[in-house]
């Protein structure tokens, strides 16, 4: 049936060189495969601190080459993945090797080769599959001066994000061995360069019966503050938290470069483009430290990476494990993760806004007559979340369960109007902050949020009152402020006056002061 | 202020037996009964197989080793032939031999010498947010009257009591099951040392003690025999306060009760308690009528919500009336954004406290 094209490779010693790239933390690294054919028993070997998956990619490019019609030389083979004190991983070399070995054994021309890089792993029919991370790979292809970049057809439209590179999509082996005779690279598939996902869907107007929930979530929105959503469980906290991620403004094209990079170094990025809607991850509380953060051996993205831009939203915070939660201090802290292995520290971004529901006791009803949780079980409780993470949470909304009535209303406000809102929030704050180094309210540090919150005679007035009486801590006085400052962007006022610092109070934590003497 | 040392050695003699008390409560033998018996016939129906080791330890107890103990733990001690002793405990005949005061003892003093005025306030550990508001008010009610407000600085009612008496300044004194050096419960630690700082706390066990479970009904009849008013603010049915109330009644005294919902089991023994003819206390005025005679001193005036602006006015009515989240007081979001400011405005003027589960409660 199949009809071997028979070449006479010569026998003298044949070298080949393929340029490719592999995974770096969300970049990646040039490498040079090598291949040597020369006399000898028929081996292939491949040496270069390849893994597992790296050295199986010889029995893939060994069927892939005669499926496709090829000859695979019964020469003595080595493959050398330079330099070699970088450790390989993946089945991403394959498409390098079998280029080498059929251009080492004459069966394309070589000199085409200099001119293209090569990424894709291979299947044994000669087909190319899809692979993670092909748009640090084009990155980094169009940062080492290459022409052209020969992909998997299906990350075409991924790599095309980069400009001033050219990029072959293919499907088979075959159509490579076309391109490096000489022939046209086929055309990028067609299709929307941003790809739209279901999240626009999820509207704001199925929210029933929380009022103060949707204003704390449009706060949240227009200040990029974080969300500290508590209730008893079924009331809708993570209905709302799911709703945060589609009112936010959309990407700018910079942020979705940068979201689609990680998400495609993850895995998580399949059909090519560009993501344009803002990330939500939502992990579940069993999670570990490495899994929200980043990590393993050659490490990868965690879940806090994966919301870079994008929200993440944890769920029963008080069940996720003491060491997941001080994970999340220094990226909550420096927008960046870092991760040392050796003597490399590769950094992730986290840039995300956090959502987090809580019980307010571990049965959920606190407060009402029905709450059977003794005041141990309430305090033990509320210190599994204190520290430094709740610090960091700007708005506290309480989303009692909603009334038969409520439920019944008619739908309430809805997903576009928010959006306006915050928009037009997001752009006097823009305009305000211009000079600030920061984009949102929420990142501003205590100098130059009093400088840039200029409060009138009676929001102080109104911040004194309520710090002298108790209410406030002095940390909570500086987030008390803070979102102040976007309720008043969102009211259009230049300064803010005290119905906003009210507003505000009335989101504030429930600090440690309140209630010590007496219940 | 002195104790004899008849009295030293008996307060010795509870603290050794403390730990079979319990055990012959189990046999029906009713707290008041067993703590009015002398001292020998204490020790013999208590001490049970180990009574000639106890016997020894009963000889060998030194008023003088006392003294010093009690010195070391900063407390001043009045035994029932002190001149101090307040006269009202003196009326029961198991009425404690010594009490055991941290803090400041002209508290106890006042009770003794011109027979100050006291009503106790007692509850439930495990109250609403409205009941402790209400416990809350009528002590600060009533100390900014001058009456003693007494309680057992549990956790809930009692300890709303005493958090509104230090509000205006007491006076205000701790009965405790445990020494009157132990802080119990423990989570009430600042409590006890705002009382030992500007109050008062005082107990009949020896310093140093846990409490035992006797130790508390035992507390309750000083509670009751101190006080002239004993006021039930919120109880279920088999509740300590219940016991309490009763002890006032064996005692003579006056017994109120705070009305609360009739379908509640939190509040089915207050109720109850007015069903059989406790008084009926609605505020502090009642109880200051009640202890000091109708007119005699007027409480502290309610806050005026006349001066408030009409939209705040008409928020505190609703939230008086039961509207106690935002959901409840607002359909959309700018009702909500409203509603929190308007909140806040009251809170900050003292006319609503925001409670546990961002619930608002209208202060009395």
């Amino acid at each position: 049936m199949l009809s071997v094209h028979i070449v006479r490779p010569s026998l003298r010693p044949m070298l080949a060189r393929v340029t490719t790239f592999a995974i770096d933390g969300l970049a990646s690294r040039r490498i040079t495969v090598e291949v040597d054919l020369r006399r000898g028993l028929p081996a292939f070997t491949i040496v270069g601190r390849a893994d597992a998956a790296v050295r199986e990619s010889r029995e893939r490019v060994h069927a892939a080459l005669l499926n496709s019609e090829f000859a695979f030389p019964q020469r003595r083979i080595t493959v050398n993945l330079a330099p070699a004190h970088l450790r390989k991983v993946g089945p991403g070399f394959d498409l390098a090797t079998a280029c080498g070995v059929l251009a080492a054994s004459e069966q394309v021309p070589a000199a085409e080769l200099g001119r293209w890089a090569v990424f894709g792993e291979l299947s044994l029919s000669g087909e190319l599959r899809h692979c993670r991370g092909v748009l640090a790979v084009a990155e980094g292809a169009r940062r080492a001066g290459i022409a052209g970049l020969i992909v998997p057809r299906e990350c075409a439209r991924e790599a095309a994000l980069v400009d001033g590179l050219a990029v072959a999509g293919v499907e088979s082996l075959g159509e490579v061995a076309a391109i490096l005779r000489g022939g046209r690279p086929p055309e990028l598939p067609a299709g929307p360069l941003a790809l739209e996902r279901p999240g626009e869907a999820l509207d704001l107007a199925d929210v029933r019966g929380h009022p103060a929930a949707i204003r704390a979530l449009t706060i949240a929105a227009a200040g990029g503050h974080n969300l500290l959503l508590s209730g008893p469980p079924g009331t809708g906290k993570t209905m709302l938290a799911r709703r945060l991620a589609p009112v936010l403004p959309p990407l700018s094209r910079d942020e979705a470069v940068a979201v689609t990079r990680i998400h495609s170094v993850a895995g998580l990025h399949a059909g090519g483009g560009l993501v344009s809607q803002r990330p939500l991850r939502a992990p579940h509380h069993t999670i570990s430290a490495p899994g929200l953060v980043g990590g393993g051996t050659l490490p990868s993205p965690g879940e806090a990476s994966l919301a870079h831009h994008g929200v993440l939203f944890l769920d029963e915070l008080s069940e996720f494990s003491r060491s997941a939660l001080e994970a999340l201090r220094q990226p909550l802290e420096d927008g960046v993760v870092a991760i040392v292995r050796g003597q490399r520290t590769i950094v992730f971004p986290t840039r995300f806004q956090l959502v987090a529901s809580t019980n307010p006791c571990p049965c959920g009803l606190v407060g009402s007559d029905r709450c059977r949780c003794s005041q141990a079980d309430v305090a033990r409780h509320r210190r599994k979340l204190s520290g430094p993470l709740l610090d960091r949470m700007d708005l506290l909304v309480h989303m009692p369960r909603p009334t038969a009535a409520q439920l019944a209303a008619r739908a309430g406000t809805s997903s576009a109007d928010v959006r306006a809102e915050v928009r037009d929030a997001r752009a006097r704050q823009a305009t305000r902050l211009a000079g600030a180094a920061v984009a949102t309210n929420a990142e501003l540090t205590a100098r130059v949020l009093r400088e840039h919150a200029d409060a009138d005679a009676r929001a102080h007035a109104a911040l004194q009152r309520a710090y002298a009486r108790g209410e406030l801590t002095a940390r909570g006085h500086g987030r008390v402020l803070r979102v102040a400052r976007t309720i008043a962007d969102l009211a259009g006022s230049p300064r803010v006056r005290a119905t906003h610092v009210n507003e505000a109070l009335g989101f504030r934590q429930e600090d440690a002061i309140e209630g010590t003497l007496a219940a | 202020m002195t104790a004899c040392d008849g009295c030293l050695r008996r307060t010795a003699l509870i603290g050794l037996l403390a730990g079979h008390v319990d055990r012959a409560r189990r046999d029906h033998r009713h707290i008041r009964e067993l703590l009015a018996l002398p001292d020998a016939a204490l020790l013999a129906a208590l001490a049970g197989d180990r009574r000639c080791a106890l016997q020894r330890s009963y000889e060998q107890i030194a008023p003088r080793a006392a003294r010093s103990r009690l010195a070391a733990a900063r407390l001043h001690a009045i035994c029932r032939h002190d001149a101090g002793y307040p006269p009202r405990l003196l009326q029961s005949t198991d009425a404690p031999a010594v009490l055991h005061v941290a803090g400041n003892p002209a508290l106890l003093a006042a009770l003794a010498a011109g027979g100050a005025p006291a009503v106790a306030v007692v509850g439930a550990r495990r109250a609403g947010q409205d009941a402790l508001e209400i416990a809350r008010g009528l002590a600060r009610g009533l100390a900014a009257a001058g009456v003693t407000v007494i309680s057992g600085m549990a956790l809930g009612i009692d300890s709303a009591a005493h958090a509104g008496a230090l509000e205006v300044g007491g006076p205000t004194l701790g009965v405790l099951a445990s020494g009157a050096d132990v802080a119990y419960p423990p989570s009430k630690r600042g409590l006890y040392r705002a009382l030992v700082r500007d109050q008062a706390v005082v107990s009949e066990m020896p310093p140093g003690s846990s409490p035992h479970r006797w130790c508390f009904p035992a507390r309750n009849r000083t509670i009751a025999g101190l006080a002239s008013l004993t006021i039930v603010v919120e109880a279920a049915e088999r509740s300590g306060s219940l016991i309490t109330a009763e002890l006032a009644q064996e005692l003579g005294r006056a017994v109120g009760a705070v009305p609360g919902p009739v379908l509640a089991p939190r509040t089915a023994g207050s109720n109850a308690l007015l069903r059989d003819g406790a008084l009926v206390i609605r505020h502090a005025q009642d109880a200051l009528d009640e202890a000091l005679g109708i007119g005699v001193a007027t409480a502290l005036p309610r806050r005026d919500p006349g001066r408030l602006e009409t939209p705040l006015r008409a928020l505190l009515a609703r939230v008086a009336d039961g509207g106690d989240t935002v959901s409840a007081l607002a359909a959309t979001p700018a009702e909500a954004q409203q509603a929190l400011a308007g909140l806040a405005e009251l809170e900050l003027q003292g006319f609503v406290r925001r409670a546990a589960g961002g619930r608002y409660v209208a202060l009395a």
